[in-house]
C-alpha cells in the first residue's frame, strides 16, 4: 500500500490489526518520508535507530497472533525535552548534545509498554524557551505550509512533524502555549491537559509549576487515543493528581448542550483575519442547544506574572547543567570549579541566559516580594477570576494565537515584541485548565487555530466539544510537500 | 563585664539513618561501605528531568524530632530551593525548608531542657545531604578534587537553636542530651561517622557574630568554641574588632581559620519546591506520630529513678548513652539487681568506653560484653561468691574473651576463698610481716583494715573479707 504515512493513528491501528499492511511497512514509509522532506522542514533531531526492528518484533508477534498493545503501529515524535532511554535527549542545546538518558521519561514508558514505536526525537526551542523553534542548537525548523514560516514552538518540531507526515501523533510539553502555539502554526490539533493529568516525570523542567506534556495529532481521536496512555497517577511525580489512575477518555460524536465564553479582551487584541474566523466558527458551533456569549476576563498581568515565574524556575532549574555529571567532553585542566562552571554555561544560547538571568534576579531577596511573590498574587487572582467564568460559561474560547504565522527571522531581535504572543496561552499554564488547539482555517494559506479551555479534569467535555468542532469545521487541507 | 557575655547559638544536622531509603528517590539511605558513586539514581545525581519523590517516613521521623524538641508543627509544610552552586550539589540548589509564605518547616519555637538550663530551639526542618568533596590531600593543597554522589539526597534534619549557650561546656552538655533523644527515638545512628554534624556561631557582648563550621564531631565543637572564644577574647583586648565572617575549624593545628569563600553575603534565593506539593500535617496525622513516639530520655529518667531507686546522677549517666540504659534494663531482666548493675556500668565499664560516645564506638560492636555478663557478675557478687576485686578483674576478662563469669572463675579457681584454715594462714603471715602495726592496733582501730588489706594482697584478692575480718580481730583479742 502506498502513502500509509496520510493515515491517521486509528487507521494504522485499524489497518495493522486487519493485516492490511505491516508495520514494518508503516515505518519503512515514515523513515523514507523523513528522509524526503525533513532537510526541507527540520523537524527531527534524532531518528531512533531501533525504530525498524521494534516494528519488525511487533509484526512477528502479531503474525503468531500474540497480544499486543493497543498502541501498536503508532509511531510517535517524542519532543527531545523528554528523556528516552538510551536515545540522546538534547533539548537542543550543546550542554546536552550528547546526553544519553539513563531513564524513561514516565510518559515514554507508558507509551512503549502499549508498543508504541519512538520514531525520534524533534526539535524546539533551546529547554523549550521559545515561542517559534527558532532559539535551538539545531537551527529553526520550517513550517509545512511554507517553509520561510516559523513552526512557533517550542513544541515546533512536534507539531511540523504531525503536519508533514513524518510520523503518526507526537508528545510535545506546554509552559506557556508551546504546544498549542505550533499547533496553531501548522494546522494540527494539540492539547494542554490539566496540571497534573500527565505526569513530568522525564520531562526536563523549564517551568515545573506551569508544564505539562501533551499530545499532538491530525485528529481529536489521535489526541484522546495517546491521552489514555500518558494519562493519570504516577508515582515518580508528587504533583500529579490521584483521582484518576487509568483514564477512560472517549471520542464520540455525541452532542452535548455547552455554553461558550468567548473571551473579548483576547479575540479584540488579534489580528482581524484571526477574529473574523474565531466568530464564523463560534456561528459553526452555536445551534438550538448551544449558545455562545461575550465574557470578559482581566489578563492584563498574565503574561508579565507568566514570565516572571517561568523565568525564576528556569533560573533554578538549569543550574544543574555544570557539564560535571553529564554533558560533554571538556577538558577542565586550568580550571577551578568556579571558573570551569562559567566557562562550561556560557554555551547556552542567548535566549536561555536571557531567562536564567532575569529569573535569578527576581528571586533575589531584595526583589522576591515586589516581583516574583507579586506574580504569585496575579497568578491566584486570575485562577480566581477563571473559576468564575466557568460557573457562567462550560468552555472558553479565544484563538489560540493572536497573530498569523510570520517569516523566520522576524522580530528575533525584540524579545518582548516574541514574549507577548504568548497572550493568549499562558492563561491556562498559570491557572492548570486544559486547553486545546484546533485547526480553525487559514489566511493566505497560513493556519490559524482556535483555541478551546474547559475548567480543570473536565478534559472529557474538552473532547466532546473539539469533535463537535472538527466535524463542522471539516479542514482536511494537507501542506504540499 | 556584661560587655563579656558569651553567646552561642548551634545548628545541627543529623541524618535519618532509620531510614531504608534517601529523602527523595529509592537509593539506599546507608551509603556508607559504598563504592563511590554506586548508591546513585537519575534522582539523586541530578540527572535531567528527574523528579523528587517525598520518603513519607522522613516526614514521620522528623515530625518526632520536632515533638521531642516541644516544637511548634505547622499545619502545612514545605520544601524550598536553596539555590547555590557547589560540585557535591548534584542539582546546583538543595531542596531544604524556610519558613515563608505561612508554608513552614516542620518545627518551630521549641525549647529542650538540658543539665539545670533549657535552650530554645528556633526550628527544625528536613532536607537533603550533598555529596562529599574527597581531597587527595587537604582542600588547600590538592591538584584535583573526586566527587562522591553516593550521600547526595540522605534525609537531614537540621535543628537551630537561638544562641542560648555561654559557654562551650554549656553547649557539649546540650549535645548530649540531643545525640540521647536521636538515639532513644531511633532516627538518628550518632555513632556514625558523619551521622552528626554542628556549626556553631558566637558572639561575645556587642561583638560581630561568627559562624564556625567544618566541625567534624562533638568533643571537636567544644574545642573549636573554646578556641574562638579565646581569639575573639583577645583581639577585643587590643582593641580589634571581630569581623562577622565565617570559619573553618582545622582539626590538625586545632585552630580557626577565615573560609576562602564569602559564604555570608550568598543569595540563597529561596523559592517553593515546584515538585513537591504542600504537605497538610493532619491533627490526627501528628497525634498518631506522637502516639508512636518511644518513651523519651526524661521519662526514662525518671523512671529510673523510681523504679529501681537508682539515685539522680546514676539515672542520667545511664540515660545520656542510650545503649548503656538498654543494657542496664537488659541486665536487670535477667538478674534484678538495678543498684548493683548499674554501679557496674557507670563506675566500672564506662571507664573502659570513655566517656564520649560520638567517637567511640558501641559497647555491642567492640566489645565482647553483653547484660547477661553482668547480670551474672552482679549475682556472683550479692551471692558472695567472689569478692567485688575479683569480680573487677573477671570483668576485664569478660571483655576480652566475652565467657561468662562463672566460667572464667572456675578456670581461674578465682572464687573466694571460705576456708578458715587457709585464711588463718594468711592472718598469720600478714602479723609475722607487719608487727609494728600490730602493736599499733590497740590505739588505732585503723589498723584493722590495713590488715585486711594485706590478707587480701597475700591472697590475690580471693579471701573471703568478713571470715578473714573476723579472723584478725579474733587474733588481735588474743595477742593483746
Amino acid at each position: 500500500m502506498s502513502k500509509l504515512f496520510t493515515l491517521s493513528a486509528e487507521q494504522i491501528i485499524s489497518g495493522v490489526r486487519n493485516r492490511e499492511f505491516t508495520i514494518e511497512d508503516y515505518v519503512i514509509q515514515l523513515l523514507e518520508r523523513i528522509n524526503d522532506i525533513d532537510d526541507k522542514i527540520k523537524a527531527f533531531i534524532t531518528i531512533n535507530d531501533e525504530a525498524l526492528n521494534t516494528a519488525r518484533k511487533l509484526d512477528k508477534k502479531i503474525k503468531s497472533q500474540e497480544a499486543v498493545g493497543s498502541l501498536a503501529g503508532i509511531a510517535v515524535g517524542i519532543k527531545d525535552n523528554i528523556c528516552t532511554k538510551d536515545i540522546k535527549t538534547t533539548c537542543a542545546s550543546k550542554l546536552l548534545q550528547e546526553y544519553i538518558p539513563p531513564y524513561d521519561a514516565t510518559v515514554v514508558r507508558r507509551l512503549k509498554e502499549r508498543d508504541a514505536i519512538i520514531i525520534g526525537k524533534v526539535n524546539l526551542d533551546e529547554f523549550a524557551m521559545g515561542s517559534t523553534t527558532e532559539f535551538g542548537s539545531y537551527g529553526p525548523s520550517h513550517n509545512p505550509w511554507n517553509p520561510d514560516y516559523v513552526v512557533g514552538g517550542s513544541s515546533g518540531g512536534s507539531a511540523a512533524s504531525v503536519a508533514a507526515l513524518e510520523c503518526t501523533v507526537s508528545l510535545g510539553s506546554d509552559t506557556g502555549g508551546s504546544i498549542r502555539c505550533p499547533a496553531s502554526f501548522c494546522s494540527v490539533v494539540g492539547l494542554k491537559p490539566t496540571y497534573g493529568l500527565v505526569s513530568r516525570f522525564g520531562l526536563v523542567s523549564y517551568s515545573n509549576s506551569l508544564e505539562q506534556i501533551g499530545p499532538l495529532g491530525r485528529t481529536v481521536s489521535d489526541i484522546v487515543m495517546i491521552m489514555n496512555v500518558i494519562a493519570g497517577f504516577d508515582e515518580n511525580d508528587n504533583t500529579t493528581r490521584n483521582e484518576i489512575k487509568t483514564p477512560g477518555f472517549v471520542a464520540s460524536d455525541v452532542k452535548r448542550p455547552v455554553r461558550y465564553g468567548l473571551i473579548k479582551e483576547l479575540v479584540e487584541a488579534s489580528d482581524p483575519a484571526i477574529s473574523k474566523l474565531v466568530y464564523s466558527s463560534l456561528d459553526l458551533l452555536s445551534s438550538n442547544d448551544c449558545k455562545w456569549e461575550e465574557v470578559s476576563l482581566n489578563s492584563d498581568y498574565a503574561l508579565a506574572s507568566y514570565y516572571t515565574i517561568a523565568m525564576a524556575e528556569a533560573s533554578s532549574n538549569l543550574a544543574r547543567y555544570d557539564n560535571l555529571r553529564y554533558g560533554f567532553d571538556f577538558d577542565p585542566e586550568g580550571y577551578e570549579w568556579n571558573s570551569y562552571f562559567s566557562k562550561i554555561r556560557n554555551n547556552f544560547g542567548d535566549e536561555v541566559k536571557r531567562r536564567i538571568m532575569i529569573g535569578s534576579h527576581v528571586l533575589l531577596s531584595g526583589y522576591y516580594a515586589k516581583y516574583y511573590l507579586k506574580a504569585q498574587k496575579v497568578r491566584s487572582i486570575l485562577r480566581h477570576e477563571v473559576k468564575k467564568l466557568f460557573k457562567q460559561v462550560d468552555v472558553l474560547i479565544s484563538p489560540t494565537m493572536p497573530v498569523l504565522p510570520f517569516k523566520i527571522g522576524e522580530n528575533i531581535d525584540d524579545p518582548v515584541k516574541r514574549y507577548l504572543i504568548d497572550t493568549n496561552t499562558v492563561v491556562a499554564n498559570l491557572v492548570g485548565t486544559p486547553a486545546i488547539s484546533l485547526p480553525a482555517g487559514f489566511s493566505d494559506n497560513l493556519p490559524i487555530g482556535l483555541q478551546l479551555m474547559t475548567d480543570e479534569m473536565q478534559e472529557q467535555l474538552l473532547f466532546d466539544v473539539s469533535k463537535m468542532y472538527e466535524s463542522v469545521a471539516s479542514i482536511k487541507r494537507r501542506p504540499d510537500l | 563585664m556584661m560587655d563579656e557575655q558569651v553567646n552561642i547559638g548551634i545548628e545541627i544536622h543529623c541524618q535519618l539513618t532509620g531510614l531504608q531509603t534517601k529523602l527523595f528517590c529509592k537509593c539506599k539511605g546507608d551509603y556508607r561501605n559504598e563504592l563511590p558513586n554506586k548508591n546513585i539514581c537519575p534522582i539523586c545525581s541530578g540527572q535531567p528531568g528527574s523528579m523528587p519523590q517525598l520518603n513519607g517516613k522522613a516526614v514521620d521521623h522528623s515530625c518526632m524530632i520536632a515533638f521531642a524538641m516541644n516544637c511548634i508543627i505547622p499545619p502545612r509544610m514545605g520544601f524550598y530551593r536553596k539555590n547555590y552552586f557547589y560540585p557535591d550539589l548534584p542539582k546546583n540548589y538543595q531542596i531544604s525548608q524556610y519558613d515563608s509564605g505561612g508554608i513552614g518547616s516542620v518545627g518551630y519555637s521549641g525549647k529542650l531542657q538540658y543539665g539545670g538550663d533549657f535552650a530554645r530551639i528556633r526550628r527544625v526542618q528536613l532536607e537533603e545531604d550533598p555529596g562529599r568533596l574527597v581531597y587527595e590531600a587537604d582542600m588547600d593543597t590538592s591538584f584535583y578534587t573526586l566527587i562522591d554522589y553516593n550521600r547526595a539526597g540522605t534525609a537531614l534534619v537540621e535543628i537551630v537553636t537561638e544562641p542560648d549557650f555561654k559557654d562551650a561546656a554549656e553547649v557539649r552538655t546540650f549535645l548530649n542530651k540531643l545525640t540521647s533523644i536521636l538515639e532513644h527515638l531511633g532516627v538518628c545512628n550518632t555513632k556514625l561517622e558523619g551521622s552528626v554534624r554542628c556549626d556553631a556561631n558566637i558572639s561575645i557582648g556587642s561583638g560581630k557574630r561568627v559562624e564556625i563550621k567544618n566541625v567534624g564531631s562533638f568533643r571537636e565543637v567544644e574545642k573549636a568554641l573554646n578556641f574562638e572564644i579565646t581569639r575573639q577574647k583577645s583581639l577585643s583586648s587590643h582593641s580589634i574588632e571581630v569581623k562577622s565572617e565565617t570559619r573553618h575549624w582545622d582539626s590538625e593545628r586545632k585552630v580557626t581559620k577565615q573560609s576562602r569563600a564569602k559564604e555570608e553575603e550568598q543569595d540563597y534565593k529561596y523559592f517553593p519546591e515546584p515538585d513537591i506539593p504542600i504537605i497538610l500535617l493532619s491533627e490526627e496525622y501528628l497525634s498518631s506520630i506522637q502516639q508512636k513516639m518511644p518513651e523519651l530520655p526524661d521519662k526514662r529518667r525518671n523512671r529510673f529513678v523510681a523504679d529501681f531507686q537508682l539515685s539522680d546522677h546514676v539515672a542520667h549517666v545511664l540515660i545520656n548513652n542510650k545503649e548503656m540504659a538498654d543494657f542496664f534494663e537488659a541486665a536487670v531482666q535477667i538478674y534484678y539487681s538495678p543498684k548493683e548493675i548499674a554501679n557496674w556500668l557507670v563506675s566500672d565499664l564506662m571507664s573502659f568506653i570513655g566517656n564520649s560516645k560520638t567517637e567511640e564506638s558501641s559497647i555491642a560492636l567492640d566489645l565482647r560484653i553483653g547484660p547477661k555478663h553482668i547480670a551474672e557478675l552482679a549475682r556472683l557478687v550479692d551471692e558472695n561468691i567472689i569478692s567485688r576485686h575479683t569480680a573487677k578483674l573477671t570483668l576485664s576478662k569478660i571483655m576480652r574473651t566475652g565467657q561468662m563469669p562463672s566460667q572464667i572463675i572456675r578456670e581461674s579457681d578465682s572464687s573466694k576463698i571460705h576456708d578458715e584454715r587457709i585464711l588463718l594462714k594468711a592472718v598469720e603471715d600478714a602479723f609475722e610481716s607487719e608487727k609494728a602495726a600490730v602493736i599499733d592496733a590497740s590505739s588505732n582501730p585503723g589498723v584493722v583494715n590495713f590488715l585486711l588489706g594485706r590478707v587480701l594482697k597475700l591472697t590475690q584478692g580471693r579471701a573471703d573479707p568478713q571470715i578473714a575480718l573476723a579472723l584478725i580481730k579474733n587474733k588481735l583479742r588474743k595477742t593483746t
